[in-house]
């Protein structure tokens, strides 16, 4: 098993393999299921993500009440409206929001990594695949590159909002997508690397304050800047900038600050913005129901 | 040992929402204990600890573990209304808070019933939808879900542990990891042994018969 970047990198270099080749060929090496096998697994998830999205975008709300409908607000919005930071990026924080909108409201997603965070890799993949002349294998690819900095960002920190808070949850999940990301505009595995590293960086110390302990605020918004960071991230790797902080050491900083935090401040709905007077009484309402 | 080894621990669990930690770990978790129960319970009690004692409700986790023991998936659209499943099948459910302190913070212990058998397992959730297994029976155990387990209760008397593992050694099964507790010296003790691949019925049936071993469970992957 690939233990961290730096090994990662190195195989990239050393056999001249994408990311995802060394994804597959890890996936293929400990469990000795085919590569269809593989791909099949994997395209049930992309349906699920697909499938997610599109009922987002039709509207959904949450069983508390608390959330829901704005993505839909937000596409036909964007239907109307000439979008400020540009139409592939606001399609992806759009997708991003329907994904947890419909988690929200116990619909089906696909967490990656988690469910409170899953909105950021599908919201991007949607938005870039036509852009990207990314065909069925090309998007598959995308989920692997994406799924095996993942796995090392999990092994290495955390990718639990109870363990790591929401930098676990919503920084891991824009950091894998921003190595895909990368991946998918012809970045080097080094890029990709930096692009983890860098997307990383920019949500460490997020704190996981969920409003009445729920899944909906402030993680569906969280989720739309996990996107926004994401293409931040990535654009800036692929132009070359590097992180002055290795990639390994950033992941290790981001376990160590989750070891750090408060407990009121890693999903218990204690602390933050689930103690404000405004969250304490959606709280009471909800509960009365 | 890594936390998470396949890719799909990290692109997955497809699953209804809204918390993969809270919702699709506490399907396994449920699904795990009826694994080990080995047939349908007339009665579940489920209690919360930590971080689920405080937020089960809203994130579902006791639907979620209802459906587990249901033999549910974690994408299964009738999660949401497992209490009304459980109903039409006969299953009685008691939900219990635990304020008592634990080590992690998503715990939950299922307590399965019939008409005498009794399973209790205690398991953990720790993040994407993956979870442990803590406790069987009041036994300290550390099984996931991932690989397959066998479980072994069995007298602690000389030579039981030495006949299980020949015997596993004899039809070339790897065990990738074995844990052994027992309550009290001379009582019954737990074997478990993790294995690279499943254990075929006939071998558990061999083993079923060796001197002093009272129950072989394979918990599946």
């Amino acid at each position: 098993m690939i233990k961290n970047f730096t090994e990662l990198i190195e195989i990239c270099r050393i056999e001249k393999l994408s990311i995802y080749q060394v994804a597959l060929n890890q996936e293929l090496r400990l469990f000795e299921s085919s590569e269809q096998a593989i791909y099949e697994k994997m395209e049930f998830q992309l349906k699920a993500m697909e499938n997610s999205v599109a009922r987002g975008l039709e509207g959904v709300q949450s069983h508390s009440g608390l959330t829901g409908g704005d993505a839909k607000r937000m596409a036909v919005y964007l239907q109307k409206e000439k979008s400020l930071m540009g139409k592939m990026l606001a399609e992806a924080v759009n997708n991003a929001i329907a994904v947890n909108e419909v988690n929200a409201a116990m619909g089906i997603i696909c967490a990656t990594p988690t469910a409170g965070s899953a909105g950021v890799l599908p919201g991007v993949l949607t938005a870039i695949r036509q852009e990207f002349n990314l065909d069925r294998k090309a998007q598959l690819n995308f989920m692997l590159t994406a799924g095996i900095c993942g796995l090392i960002i999990g092994n290495n920190a955390s990718i639990s909002g109870a363990e790591g808070a929401c930098q676990a949850e919503i920084g891991s999940a824009s950091a894998m997508t921003a190595a895909a990301l990368v991946e998918a505009a012809s970045g080097s595995p080094e890029m990709s690397v930096e692009a983890v590293a860098i997307a990383l960086k920019n949500l460490l110390g997020l704190s996981c304050d969920p409003v009445a302990g729920l899944v909906e605020i402030p993680c569906i918004k969280r989720n739309a800047i996990g996107v926004s960071n994401c293409f931040t991230a990535a654009e800036m790797a692929l132009a070359g900038i590097k992180s002055r902080i290795p990639c390994d050491e950033v992941v290790h900083a981001m376990c160590r600050i989750g070891e750090m935090m408060p407990e009121a401040l890693k999903e218990t709905a204690l602390g933050g913005l689930a103690d404000t007077p405004t969250a304490r009484n959606m709280r009471r309402k909800i509960q009365n129901k | 040992m890594s936390k998470y080894r396949s890719i799909f621990e990290i692109i997955g669990p497809v699953m209804v929402g809204p918390s993969s930690s809270h919702t699709a770990g506490a399907v396994r978790i449920g699904q795990i204990a009826r694994n080990v129960y080995g047939k349908n319970p007339a009665k579940a009690i489920i209690t919360f600890y930590g971080s689920f004692a405080h937020t089960y409700s809203g994130h579902g986790t006791d639907v979620a573990i209802i459906a587990g023991i249901m033999k549910m998936e974690t994408f299964d659209p009738r999660i949401p209304t497992a209490y009304l499943e459980a109903e039409k099948a006969g299953l009685a459910i008691e939900i219990k808070v635990s304020s008592e302190s634990v080590n992690f913070p998503n715990t939950a212990k299922v307590e399965l019933f019939g008409d005498k058998d009794y399973v209790s397992v205690v398991g953990i959730s720790i993040g994407g939808g993956i979870v442990q297994i803590i406790n069987i029976n009041g036994f300290d155990c550390h099984i996931t879900g991932e690989n397959p387990a066998v479980l072994v209760f069995h007298k602690d008397v000389k030579g039981r542990i030495a006949a299980v593992t020949n015997l596993i050694a004899k039809h070339e099964i790897n065990v990738s990891h074995l844990e052994v507790s027992r309550h009290q010296k001379g009582e019954i003790a737990l074997m478990i042994l993790q294995t690279d691949e499943h254990v075929a019925k006939h071998i558990l049936k061999e083993m079923r018969k060796i001197k002093d071993i009272t129950r072989v469970i394979q918990v599946k992957a």
